[in-house]
């Protein structure tokens, strides 16, 4: 371990996986709660077309690819807003002219290879020198920023966009400001995940985080601990077993998935068999249902016919009669 | 006409609504005043749902004047003063999301965008979600919820922002029995305390006692505007064998000949 850290390289390819660890996940849970999972896969390719201009000109592919993808970014969302049924074709040509263009690009500079090609769109560990860092580093900051100081904003827009438009609340700068966000996230992290896999590290860790949250806010802590997880111990393992970095990170975020969704399904069935729902209850408790409230634990039962009811998700839990209860 | 103390809360003058170039509702005037109960009634597709749609800036206004709380409409700001309650199945969503932390979604628009929520915002939210009878249920996520629960969840959201009028699609549309008690007892509780609705609903039975003026809408225009006691007046008189009540001459069936038609289908 120590040996590992003593290297540059590595140690800057561990700080950019946190990084990408952080903002992806962060970023990717308006993207699933708005249905638009796939939505960072294009602005990665069109991303691509960015680096390849960055190449040919000797500019830093992380600049020339940032303004790529943000320029992707506000298209889609400008797109998507004009309700178009065309809009679907113009982002695949948007899409797949992007990442045309950056392969042809590419092959014409003298001064990249096809390796070169690959560790950008799969991720490599070795790419990040320490003046990109400090630039992702500074994008991670303003993504963190932006994210927690409007995410009751982007919830509030991606639950219910009708209502927020209701409301008066710029439904469409919200938007904008998401895509923007969504944009410097894909440059973040294609780095150490690769242009092609970024979308796997905004959704695999939601998809998890879903399965372990009963909230919103739990939602979003799962997925940011999970995706730190998939990125660091991806780049860990990819060093260890010399595989490309982006692979493995997905490879373990899929991996966490597939575990934790085995284990809740065990613990689904048995809190299962360990509760008892009330029988059919055409009644709503309440404080003026006429029914008695009694504490219980950390909640409140109602006394209905001599057994202890209690709300549990839209139905009522069956806690035994009252008398065997109050004996115990 | 005397003028009423407080001004109305709404206030249509041949109002039309629609979208695109296709006008659903047009020549509406009415008028809802502060501790009005109005059920807005109507068959599917006569334009109730545009009608408040227009009114909260969701379809065009295309002519007429439309005064919310005073204001025309185009420079309407105070969106908080007018709760919207949308017409939703379910409160379907990709992501878990807690009874309160949709309900506090009612009041962002009570503050600017860089501000945290309160304490009093924590305990407005906390109110509504009394209000609506969930309490108990605060914590539990939205979709493991009865499709009653969530309608009441919604209300809660509307009557979070602190509305002087709340205006709900459909509340009681496709709803169990338990909660469909449980909302006409909602909204009754909100009546009691002087809240003012505007209901669009095709069930009046349940909210018959809370309502105080019903609007039924054909077509596209108002056909009956008044308190409850006329409006049975006006179904009776509608009703199959009263004066109103005529079949239409039935049409000849079309001519049929064309070139493919068997010659003994005509007749």
């Amino acid at each position: 371990m120590t040996e590992m850290l003593e290297l540059t390289f590595m140690r800057q390819a561990l700080v950019a996986a946190l990084l990408a660890g952080v903002a992806a996940p962060l970023v990717g849970t308006f993207l699933v709660q708005r249905r638009m999972s796939l939505i960072g896969d294009g602005m990665g390719h069109v991303a691509l077309a960015g680096v390849a201009v960055g190449i040919l000109t000797g500019q830093a592919p992380v600049l020339t690819a940032l303004v790529a993808a943000v320029f992707a970014g506000v298209a889609i969302e400008l797109i998507r807003a004009s309700g178009r049924t065309s809009g679907d074709v113009a982002l695949a040509v948007m899409f797949y002219g992007g990442i045309a263009l950056g392969v042809v690009l590419i092959a014409r500079s003298t001064a990249s290879s096809p390796a070169n090609l690959t560790a950008y769109l799969f991720g490599a560990i070795l790419t990040t020198n320490a003046g990109d860092l400090v630039v992702l580093a500074a994008l991670t900051v303003v993504v963190l920023a932006v994210t927690l100081l409007l995410r009751p904003r982007f919830f509030a827009v991606a639950n219910d966009e009708e209502y927020a438009r209701a409301a008066g609340m710029p439904v469409m700068a919200y938007n904008l400001v998401l895509a923007v966000l969504t944009a410097v996230t894909v440059v973040v992290s294609m780095r150490v995940v690769g242009l092609l896999l970024i979308s796997a590290l905004m959704i695999i860790p939601n998809a998890t985080a879903q399965v372990l949250a009963r909230s919103f806010g739990s939602s979003v802590r799962w997925a940011v601990l999970l995706g730190v997880l998939s990125s660091v111990g991806g780049v860990l393992v990819s060093y260890w077993a010399e595989t490309p970095s982006g692979g493995t990170i997905v490879l373990m975020a899929i991996a966490l998935f597939l575990a934790v969704t085995g284990l809740a399904g065990l613990a689904a069935r048995a809190r299962r068999a360990a509760h008892r729902r009330a029988e059919r209850h055409d009644h709503e408790h309440g404080p003026r249902c006429g029914h008695e409230a009694v504490e219980h634990d950390d909640h409140v039962d109602y006394l209905h016919d001599g057994h202890r009811h209690a709300a549990h998700e839209g139905h009522y839990d069956e806690h035994g009669r009252h008398e065997e209860v109050v004996q115990r | 006409m005397p003028l009423s103390a407080a001004p109305s809360l709404i206030d249509l003058r041949s109002a039309s609504f629609g979208y695109g170039d296709r006008s659903v509702v047009s020549g509406v005037d009415l008028t809802i005043r502060p501790g009005e109960v109005v059920a807005l009634l109507g068959p599917n597709g006569s334009g109730k749902s545009t009608l408040v749609k227009g009114l909260l800036g969701l379809t065009e206004h295309q002519g007429g004047q439309v005064l919310l709380l005073g204001t025309p409409r185009e420079h309407f700001r105070e969106h908080t003063r007018i709760g919207y309650v949308p017409q939703r199945h379910s409160l379907s969503t990709s992501v878990r999301a807690t009874v309160t932390e949709i309900v506090a979604v009612g009041r962002l628009p009570h503050r600017p965008w860089w501000r945290p929520a309160s304490r009093e915002d924590r305990e407005i939210v906390a109110a509504s979600i009394r209000a609506v009878g969930l309490a108990d249920r605060a914590g539990e996520e939205v979709a493991s919820l009865s499709g009653g629960q969530q309608r009441r969840v919604l209300i809660a959201r509307a009557l979070a922002g602190q509305p002087e009028l709340l205006v709900m699609d459909e509340p009681t549309a496709g709803v169990d029995r338990a909660s469909q008690v449980a909302l006409a007892e909602t909204l009754r509780g909100l009546a009691a305390r002087g809240t003012s609705m505007l209901v669009v609903t095709h069930e009046l039975a349940a909210l018959r006692d809370v309502v105080t003026r019903i609007v039924c809408m054909d077509s596209g225009h108002v056909d009956f505007d008044g308190p409850t006691a006329a409006y049975a007046a006006h179904v009776a008189a509608h009703a199959p064998g009263s004066t109103y009540d005529h079949t239409d001459r039935p049409r000849p069936p079309a001519p049929v000949g064309g070139p493919f038609d068997r010659p003994e289908a005509r007749s």
